[in-house]
This record gives C-alpha cells, structure tokens and sequence, in this order.
C-alpha cells in the first residue's frame, strides 16, 4: 500500500508554496486573484517539480502537491487546463464572458505537466481537463461547469457563500465520527453530525458515542473489571482478608452502575458537541444525490441537509447466523452489556475476540459458560498467543466446543430455556445442549449498504460491505471521506479511528498534512488473562520476512503477586519476535498477563521509536512489575512449538 | 555462628586475572570447616544481594571459579533472613507483596460497586499475610541458593572483612550492604522503634504506626491500606529527588486515604508507657513547639546507611566517601583499588534499586571475564514507588530538566485523567496525573516522564524503553493508543503547563 502522494482537499492556511516557484502562468493569464501574491513572472522560468520529470521521488511529489492545493487555495477560480485543449478554451470563455478573473495553469506549457496531472488525479479522482475549482470547491470537468453555471451552484459558489447548509456532515456518532466533527468544528467549519441507532432485534438501543461507548470497549472493559474483582476477592483470603460466606455476583447492581457511567458519557459527548458548536442531529442519514443526504428522525420525519464534504463514519453491528430462530431468540453484544437480567448458563458462538472477551467475564462472574467454535481462536491475531488464551480459560471453567457449527433452528424450550443443536465442521455427529442464554459474536457487518452510497456512486466492496479508501480516507468520490470500522483492510480499533477523524478534519481544514499512520497499532484483548499486542504476529511476520530472518525470545513468567495468590507459575507468557537483518528491530510484540494493556502502551510508543533487542537488553527494568520481565532470561525460541 | 569467631578463615579474592596473582602469606584453614578452605577465586563476591548474586552468575557462567560471601547481621529488633539481599528478604518483594494485600483491600471495597455481594467490613489478619509473604521469600532465599549450586558458585554464611587488598577473612562484623538507618541521638529509639527490616518479618500486626522516607510511605500506605491507623511524621520533604509536584500528589491521595502526615516534625523521645504503648514526644520545627502521642509501633525510615566500616577497607586501601560511607566507584564500578570492584546501593551515587545493581553486577563480570567492554548506563533508570496510588517514573524530573536546559527550553505536556475502572467503583481520581517534561525545541526529546496511577509501574516500563531509544514528543503522540487503560493517556498529552 506504499502510494505515494496523498490528496487532500485544499487547506486554509499555512500551505508554502513557495510562490516563486509556483506561478507558471505563461500566458491567458487572466490575474492573479484576490491579491494573493503569485508572484511569478510570465514565461516558463518556473518549474512545478525538481529537476527531471523522469524521476518523481515521493518527496518532489509532496511538493507538487502542496504547490497545487495552494494554487487551488489561493486562488478564487483555478483552472488546469491545456491550451489546445477545446473543452478548456469554452471553460475560459464562460468565466470570461462572466467577468471573473480566473488563474490558468496550461499543462502542456509547463516540464512537469504529466506530474501535475497525476496529482491532480490523485485530489480530485479526474484525469481530463480542464478540471475547475472555485472558491476551493472542485466543480468538475467542462460538463459540471455548465451544469453548475445553468443550475445556479456556480453563481453561489462565485459568491464565496457555500453553496451548501455544511462544510461538513459525519455520518454516525462513534468514537471515529465525533472526533472528526469536533475538530473540523475546532477549525471553525460549519459541521453536523447525523447519528441514529437502528434498535437490535432484541429492541436495545443506545445513546451518543457508538460502539466503543455503549457496546463495546467501555462496558467490555468494566464488566471484566468486575470478573478481576472476582478473582481478587478469591486472592485476598490468601493475603489476609479475612470473610466466610460464599461471595455472590449481583448482575443488575453491576450493569445498573455501568448503565450510569455509560449515560453520563453519552451526555458528555452531547455537551461537548454543543460546546463546539457542532449540529447533533439524532436521525438516520441516507444520500439522495450528490452533496445531498436525507435525514429520518424516529418519528420518521424527513430533512434533507447538503454539504461540501462527507464523512462516513457508520461503524458496524453484529452479525447473525442466518438460520431460524437467531434474531428471534439470540443476543449479541449490542444487548449483553444492557441486559436487565443475568444471563445464566451461556452459549457463546463465535472465536472473535468479542467472544472470548465476554465468555472470559461472564466465567468470571461464576457463570456456566460454553464457547462453539468453529475453526481458530482469535483469527488475524498471533495463533500461539490465541491458543494460549484460550487454554487459561479452558483452565478456568470455560468450556469449548471446537469445530462445531450451530445448524438447527434454536427453540424455546421451558421458560427461559434455548435448546441448540449443532452439527461438527468435520463430518457426521451433533450435539444439542440446552442454555439460558445465547449470544452470538461471529463478526461484524459494516453499516453502508442502506444509506444511499449508490445514490452517489460510492463504491463498497460487494462482500464485505467494507469502503476502500486511499491513504487519506478519501473515497473514490472526492468529497466523501470514510473512517473507523467500515474501512477496507484497516483496524477496527476506537483510538484508529478517533485518530484518523481528527487527522482528516485537520488536513480537510486546517491546512495540515499529516497522514493516519496504521502502522505498529496496538491492541490489547481483555481476555480473563489479557493478551496486549503490537506489530506483527509470528504467522505474519514469517510470511513478510521469511522464517530465516527472524529471531524470536520468548519466556514464561510468574507475577509477583500470583505467588503468595497461589496461582499458575506457567502460564503468562511473553514473546518478542525480531528482524535478524536489521539490527534485531523487534516487529512483533506479544504478552499474555495481567494488565496487558497497560504494559503494551509503552512498548509500542518503543516500537515507534525504532526499538531493538539491544535496546530492550540495556534498559533497566522496574522491579517488581511484570513489564520487566524482559530483564529475565528470554529464550531463543527454536521452533514454533518449543515452548521453555 | 561458628565463623564469628575462627579469624582463621580466610578466603582469598583473586579478582584481576590472569596477572597479579597473589597466594596469601598466612593461609590457614579452620581444621573443623576444611571443606571451606578456598584456594583463591577468580572472583570474589562480598554480600549475597540481588547485584552480588546476578554478577557471580554471570561470572560463573562464563567459567570462572566464584564464591560469594553472605551473611545477615540481625537487626536491633534480631531480625535475620536469608539470602538475597534486601530486595527480596525486607524490600522490594514483601513490600510489593503487602502494597499487593492494601490493594486488595481496595479491590474488595470495590467489589460491590460491581454487583460483588461482600460483606461490609472485612477484617485484615497481618499474621495470615506475614506468613504468606515469608513463605514465599523463603522459597526465593532457597531458589538463589539452588541457583548458586547449579552454577558451582561456593556460597559461604559467613560474615566478611578485608585482611589486605587480595585477602577476605571471616571474621569480623559483617557490613557489604546497605541497612536501615536508625536514629541517633533520641531516647528510646533503638529499644522501642523497629526499621523496614523487621516490619516485614512481624508475626503480629504493628497497630498504630508512625513510620517517620519513599520507603516511609509505602509502608504507611500499605499499613493505612491493611486498616491499621497510620501517621507519617515528616521533617522536611517527602519523597526527595523525585519530582515534587509528583510527591505532593501522592501524600495528598495517601492523606485522603486516612494516613496522617506530621510535616516539619522531628522525634526527640520514644518511651514506653505502663500498658505496653509506646509514647512519642516530637518537635515542630517551626514554632518549636512539643507534642505527644502514642502508638503501638515506631517505624524508623529514615534513609539507610552503608555498613562499609566492618569491611575494613582501609586494609584493602579502598576509599570510601566521607560523609555517606558509601565507596567510591569510577564508570567501570572499579574502586581506588582496581582490582576490588562495588555495586549496588553500596556503591556512591548509584540508584538504590534491584535492577540496576543485577545489570550492573551482570555487566562487570561481563567486562571481567573479556566478554564486552559494555560500561553499566545509569541515565534514564525507570522506577516506581508503591505507594497506594502507585508513582512510576523514568528520566529527569521538572526540576531537575529545569536546572539543566533552562526553564524556558522545557515544555511539560501534562494532564489529569480519571481510569475506567474508578468511575463504577465511584472512587476519587483526583490525584491520578500525568506529566511529559520533553526539550521545548523540536524534536522535542522527552526527558522524563511520571506517571500517577493504578500500574504504575507497568505502565511506565515501556515508556523507558521509548526514552531509550530516544523518543520525541511527536512519536509519542503517534503511538495510538490502547483503549480503554490508563497508559493510553500518556499518548494522549496535548496540554502544555506554559499554556495553563
């Protein structure tokens, strides 16, 4: 994915063209707008691009790309045009004969007009000219210019009003969706947010915030708080504490006090939005046409709003089975973390980390709890690592079903009952279990097929549903961006995607050029014993850098606090895995512990500073912590099953 | 201890090989303990701590004939352990271990906020956990020693002290490593008061206790966090060398949790009243006036000295310094005599911590045995104290950076946050603070970074290796974090103390 010179659209300010060089205007010149200083002098002295046109280092192109959106910046009518060009020459004529002065930049008049060309291509998805803007709005080729001229939009635009009610609309309030519109609305753009939660089969829905909010890592994270909580009451007998009777789990004090923290947090963002002074429309978007979308409130009334840029920002919702009887009777997570009543002995179906995360906590509540499997644990993730959480959990109560699949039509059985049948992926032989619960975890679908992408020409990937985009979240309609889940190839992780909002509305607004950079992400999965990860996983890192040259150490640890706990002494365990030929950098980054998550943060921030095993020898640990277990003996590991 | 009194017994240190090679002149075995008869070594380890013990490994490791000479002089109170050193037998393990039990107590007061159905008030049994913990050292003293055996490394109990530059008799009184301190000049102290080297070891609960240092508020955290009523009297700062606005913080959460804190406060007399209490009288030093209290335990944590004076190491013409005692060490841990090399705490002007000393000991019998020339980097050592609300830190405080570059070439990203888990569990985050003191030029290098908070420390151990590597503020701040933890804030710095 090494592309090189993203697009963008034009930025305020701070662009530095370096005007001398810019300018190449070499004749039709019809002024230099606005008193913007493009202060080059007629003939072709200047070159848009360093010296052969041959080689475009991605840095010349960077350039190139900042000299062009400052032209697109500076300039009230900016035209690349070509100047046999006939389209081009009836473009002139129309702002001539409109008495607006326009800036032309003849392609085939300047060395590096093949370049420009390409960038321009890589802004605005148009290869032909002329290829118009006014007032930093692309309008298009010849065509939509008199299109816009007939229907009036270019006359608006000439007037520097916006020819839309919103610089910006985001559609979907999420972690992603609201960073993205409070920055924009930072950068003082007119900005709305439309978000609208479609209510679950089972009827949950939920407030501002999105997934990571309501139904995912804040509730997930608490609930597990409340798993440890459990495991720390067993430690404390050891360490003193001193109590007889039987500890019981109240489910609905639990999720009540969850419930509370998650509506001051929905409250949070609303208050945060009006601050900024950003539109929170609660209704469901859907694009009518281009720039247009429609806005459908729960009363299902309807209002149609424009805007000169986009932002989908939809996320995901869970998968069902798609077998008789799954809507009707199963949960999933969108209803688990809201459930007025505690769900009893469980059938998670499903590997994801979704599914481990929440079989871990509800086992961990003191709950019956079976996991179906249908193939791997935790796929994408480090195999090993996966296989190793799962094992603890096993150890822990958990039980797995492996290779199985749910087939039959689940069925209601005496109250409160779901009897389910399953059929082995490996051949005859089934079998029926009867549970109190069902919570399906099988994947995600994105949520971009019912809001009007074909309208305007959005393309999806057919079987994903997901929405490619180029390395600036730019869609292949120019002005609709995408970020979060329902990217093509990326991460669905809350802090990508409130980092790529952010670094979008900034470079959409505010002049910057700052790229998402989705490399090295870590992650952690708050599994009973939490697995935090960055880089690459072995599988992966085989497969990039071939076995031979990578060096992994690995080695079991023992927390100081599971000592006097009595816990397992064999079972954390940590991995690095390290590039042989360069300098042993350590690409991948493995730990299964407690506090997982907190020991990987830093280590990532490592990883980004280039961090190698010579490194991590020389630094000093602190004692005693579990993120020095680096400081003991780490092992070469021999082969993928050599464990120490 | 048969070897306090057999001055016969002496164990020749030939720690510069191949050349200089000296026999000892008056070499005599004690008939009853032939076996402990030593031909020379090639390396001689005196104190059997963690940084004695990781360097006589290495050493042995890599060929050498190692002994190590350990033993524990009982405290005034007769506290003895075993061997290890001071982390393992009465620091770091049994204080992690107790600061462990004190979080526990807050995890149970949490629990029902999290449907957890716990009885209100759950009593904390010391004498369960003491022995727990004492459990668990003990198997740690009889794992060192199984690994000194495994590695054929001569391990002697035996107190040690210099005869001349090559010669280590057994003799006199022990004294390699640093000890608590005790105070000098208040009646009643020695008798009545008892050091973090015997807290560990209580088989009963210490009750109401004052411990008058950053090893005074850990155990005054622990002790407040196991239910006993603490007090810490203070005489001038709390928590010196680390950053101070980090410290006032932790005393301030500590003070919120129900430790007392006596400030500018100094004892003059410890005395036991007719029901077994101890009665303290102490001084305010600013208005000179007296007060009086009492209390079931004095807990002194008034620094620690080193022993070097048993050592004899004028006998051995190894210089010490003036005033702390400590012994003067050069970059390569060598001492005024170049063969004879310290370590540790012991050392002046080291970090008194475990891991630098296990480096450090690693890395000299690296260098020793000609396997690197890689000198002991003692910038930028990571560490955390364990006080209730957990302090982790690495690199220079504001202060410090302050002093070095400048006020105006610092820019400090700080922020206040509030974990997860604190809100359901309705607990105060007042004190749970963040800052990043980094170079005001671009860049921007970090230069320290303190983090207070839930996991402290392991949170703030990745972030030395970024320091390490030389992090700059902007790669920090492109490091995503992980959501939701605590050390996704550090990633999260946007807010500068210039900006207000």
């Amino acid at each position: 994915m090494a592309q090189p010179p993203p697009p963008s659209s034009p930025p305020r300010a701070q662009t530095s063209p370096g005007p001398a060089k810019v300018g190449a205007v070499p004749n039709r010149r019809l002024g230099s707008v606005r008193g913007v200083p493009m202060s080059s002098p007629p003939g072709r002295r200047a070159r848009l691009s360093s010296p052969g046109t041959g080689r475009s280092s991605s840095e010349t192109r960077e350039e190139l790309r900042r000299r062009l959106l400052g032209l697109i910046e500076g300039n009230r009518v900016m035209i690349f045009s070509k100047s046999y060009c006939p389209h081009s020459t009836r473009v002139k004529e129309l702002f001539s004969s409109l008495g607006v002065e326009c800036h032309i930049l003849e392609l085939d008049q300047v060395d590096d007009g093949a370049s420009v060309q390409e960038v321009l291509s890589e802004i605005t998805n148009q290869r032909t000219v002329p290829n118009i803007f006014v007032n930093k709005v692309h309008v298009g080729g010849c065509e939509q210019t008199f299109q816009a001229h007939q229907s009036g939009v270019l006359e608006k635009l000439l007037q520097g009003d916006s020819a839309y009610d919103y610089d910006l609309i985001v559609i979907g309030g999420g972690s992603g969706g609201l960073a993205c519109a409070q920055e924009a609305a930072v950068l003082g753009k007119k900005v709305m947010v439309l978000d609208f939660v479609v209510p679950s089969p089972q009827g949950t829905s939920w407030g501002l915030g999105g997934t990571c909010v309501n139904v995912g890592c804040i509730p997930k994270k608490l609930m597990h708080q409340a798993a440890l909580l459990g495991q720390a009451l067993i430690d404390s007998r050891k360490f003193g504490w001193e109590y007889n009777q039987q500890v019981k789990h109240n489910w609905e004090t639990m999720t009540e006090a969850i419930q509370n923290h998650i509506g001051s947090l929905n409250w949070g963002y609303r208050l945060s939005l009006r601050e900024k002074a950003v539109a929170y429309v609660n209704s469901y978007g859907e694009f009518v046409e281009h720039h247009k979308i429609k806005a459908t409130n729960r009363k299902g009334q309807e209002t149609c709003y424009t805007a000169a840029k986009f932002v989908i920002a939809t996320g995901e919702r869970p998968r069902y089975l798609g077998i008789q009887g799954d809507k009707e009777y199963c949960i999933t997570s969108d209803d688990l973390f809201s459930l007025p009543y505690c769900p009893g002995k469980t059938l998670v179906v499903g590997a994801s980390y979704v599914a481990l995360e929440c079989a871990g906590f509800l086992a961990g509540l003191g709950l019956d709890v079976t996991v179906m499997v249908r193939s791997i644990l935790l796929r994408g993730f480090d195999q090993e690592m996966a296989e190793k959480v799962g094992s603890y959990m096993e150890q822990h109560g958990v039980k797995f079903l492996r290779k199985f699949v749910p087939i039959q039509q689940l069925e209601k059985g005496s109250p409160g009952k779901l009897r389910v049948v399953a059929e082995s992926t490996e051949g005859p032989g089934a079998v029926e279990g009867v549970y109190n619960t069902v919570l399906l975890a099988i994947g995600r679908d994105s949520c971009t097929r019912k809001i009007g992408l074909e309208k305007i020409g959005v393309k999806i990937n057919e079987k994903s549903g997901k929405i490619p985009v180029n390395d600036v979240e730019q869609t292949n309609v120019p002005y609709v961006y995408a970020i979060g889940d329902i990217l093509e190839g990326k991460l669905e992780l809350t802090p990508v995607a409130i980092q790529a909002g952010k670094l979008l509305a900034r470079r959409l607004f505010g002049g910057r050029l700052e790229k998402c950079d989705y490399v090295n992400v870590p992650t952690t999965v708050f599994t009973p014993l939490e697995y935090g990860c960055c880089g690459l996983s072995e599988e992966k890192a085989i497969e990039v850098h071939t076995k031979e040259n990578l060096e992994v150490y690995h080695t079991l640890f023992w927390p100081l606090e599971w000592t006097v706990a009595g816990r397992d002494n064999n079972t954390c365990y940590a991995k690095i895995i390290c590039n042989k030929f360069d300098n042993e950098r350590v690409v991948g980054f493995h730990i299964l512990g407690p506090n997982a998550g907190e020991v990987t943060q830093g280590f990532a921030a490592a990883m980004k500073c280039g961090l190698t095993k010579q490194l991590l020898d020389d630094t000093i640990g602190i004692h005693p912590t579990c993120g020095e277990v680096w400081k003991e003996k780490t092992f070469l590991k021999l082969t993928s099953v050599d464990v120490v | 201890a048969p070897w306090a009194c057999s001055p016969q017994t002496c164990l020749p240190g030939r720690l510069r090989w191949p050349q200089r090679r000296v026999q000892p002149p008056h070499w005599q075995a004690s008939g009853s303990h032939a076996g402990v008869r030593a031909d020379g070594y090639d390396l001689l380890v005196i104190g059997g701590g963690s940084g004695g013990l990781a360097c006589a490994k290495e050493a042995a490791q890599l060929g050498k004939k190692v002994a190590v000479v350990d033993y524990v002089e009982p405290s005034p109170r007769g506290t003895r352990w075993g061997l290890g050193g001071t982390c393992v037998n009465v620091g770091c393990i049994p204080k992690k271990l107790m600061h462990q039990a004190a979080l526990l107590g807050d995890m149970i007061r949490d629990a029902p906020h999290y449907g957890w159905e716990v009885p209100p008030l759950v009593p904390h049994d010391w004498k369960k956990m003491a022995e727990a913990v004492q459990n668990h050292v003990k198997s740690l003293n009889w794992g060192h020693r199984v690994q000194l055996q495994d590695r054929k490394v001569k391990y002697f109990n035996i107190k040690a002290s210099f005869v001349n530059e090559h010669m280590v008799c057994g003799v006199t009184k022990d004294g390699k490593e640093v000890r608590a301190r005790w105070p000098e000049g208040i009646e009643g102290a020695l008798e009545y008061g008892i050091t973090s080297d015997d807290i560990f070891w209580l088989k009963e609960s210490p009750g109401k206790t004052p411990p008058l240092a950053d090893v005074a508020l850990e155990c005054a955290g622990f002790l407040t966090g196991l239910g006993l009523d603490a007090t810490v009297m203070v005489r001038s700062i709390p928590l010196r060398g680390f950053d101070q606005q980090m410290s006032s913080l932790v005393t301030e959460y500590m003070a919120s949790h129900g430790t007392r804190f006596l400030r500018g406060c100094t004892p003059s007399r410890v005395g036991r009243l007719p029901d077994g209490q101890l009665q303290v009288i102490w001084e305010d030093l600013a208005s000179g006036k007296k007060d009086v209290g009492t209390f079931d335990t004095v807990l002194w944590a008034i620094g620690r000295v080193p022993e070097t004076r048993s050592l004899h190491l004028e006998n051995a013409g190894v210089n010490t310094h003036p005033n702390s005692q400590k012994i003067l060490v050069d970059a390569g841990e060598a001492t005024s005599v170049p063969h004879i090399y310290a370590i540790g705490d012991v050392a002046e002007g080291r970090p008194e911590l475990t891991p630098p000393a296990v480096m450090a000991g690693k890395l000299l019998a690296r260098r020793l045995c000609g396997q690197s020339s890689d000198l002991m980097d003692y910038d930028n050592v990571p560490t955390t104290v364990f006080t209730p609300l957990e302090y982790g830190c690495v690199g220079l405080s504001e202060e410090e950076a302050v002093a070095r570059h400048g006020e105006e070439h610092v820019e400090v990203y700080h922020a206040y946050y509030k974990p997860l888990e604190f809100t359901v569990a309705e607990r105060d985050a007042s004190q749970c603070y963040i800052k990043m003191v980094c170079l005001r030029e671009p860049p921007q290098l970090v230069l320290g970074l303190h983090f207070l908070g839930p996991n402290a420390g392991e949170v703030t151990q990745g972030f030395a290796l970024g320091i390490k590597c030389g992090a700059s503020y902007a790669q920090v701040m492109r490091t995503l974090g992980i959501h939701p933890t605590c050390a996704e804030e550090v990633a999260k710095l946007r807010i500068t103390k210039r900006s207000g």
